[in-house]
């Protein structure tokens, strides 16, 4: 690699560093806000507000990435356990029938 | 193939070995509290399994647990999860819905369903780990039938 393509890529990775940290530091929102959104010029506070406010008295559990993961989205790591299982299933058949080819 | 390494390592993973599956048990027990869960723990557990193959080789380790072990607790814990699913259907009005008691918050038996769901997931995770890295060590030497 050339002298000039070296400066050229860390002059790029520079320039996406900074582009990041001036994005964080300027632009988000302040730490334990969420974002709101505007529909048709109705403000409306995201879901992430509801589910810290009523996630520890609505099921019990003091940890709330539980509350979410189990609770409000009971479907969806029902679906990962599935996909997971699917694989093990996946990867020991892929085996055997190998193993049988020889 | 796998022999198994010196006895300076045999004896560390030995001492260490319950700890870490301590550890892993804890993570799943303590999901609903502490950050964690079932997933985490599953591959803790699997992996100081996995330790003590790496230390011992496979042959001392298949003497004490089996692919029929693995495969009769990874469709368990998957069957765990979906019974009790099914409770909030018959108990309940929907699938997945709390039916056990929601307990005094921040002890270990509390917040319903959680805890119960993800021993199931431990389970199912730990033996599911374990299973592919069995399937892998041995399809070369066509032991599993």
């Amino acid at each position: 690699m050339g002298k000039a393509k070296q400066a050229l890529n860390l002059a790029l990775v520079a320039i996406i560093a900074a582009t990041f940290i001036y994005s964080v530091n300027f632009t988000m929102p302040e730490f334990g806000t969420f974002p709101t959104r505007e529909i048709n010029g109705k403000v409306e506070n995201s879901v992430g507000q509801l589910y810290l406010e009523n996630a520890t008295w609505q099921t019990g559990a003091a940890n709330v990435v539980t509350t979410i993961v189990w609770g409000y989205r009971g479907y969806d790591t029902l679906g990962e356990s599935t996909v997971l299982f699917t694989a093990v299933i996946g990867v020991i058949t892929v085996l055997r029938a190998m193993r049988r080819d020889e | 193939m796998m022999a198994g390494m010196t006895v300076i390592v045999k004896t560390i993973s030995r001492i260490m070995f319950p700890f870490i599956f301590l550890f892993g048990v804890y993570i799943v027990f303590h999901g609903h509290l502490t950050p964690g869960g079932g997933f985490p723990g599953g591959v803790i557990i699997a992996a100081s399994v996995a330790m003590l193959i790496l230390a011992y080789g496979l042959e001392r380790i298949q003497k004490s647990t089996s692919f029929l072990h693995a495969e009769v607790l990874d469709t368990l814990g998957s069957v765990a999860i979906v019974a009790i699913g099914i409770l909030g259907l018959i108990f309940g009005a929907y699938f997945l819905e709390t039916v056990f008691p929601l307990g005094v918050f921040g002890q270990l038996f509390s917040g319903g369903n959680f805890l119960w769901l993800y021993i199931g997931v431990g389970i199912k995770v730990a033996a599911g780990i374990l299973l592919i890295l069995f399937a892998m060590l041995m399809w070369d030497r066509g032991e599993h039938k």
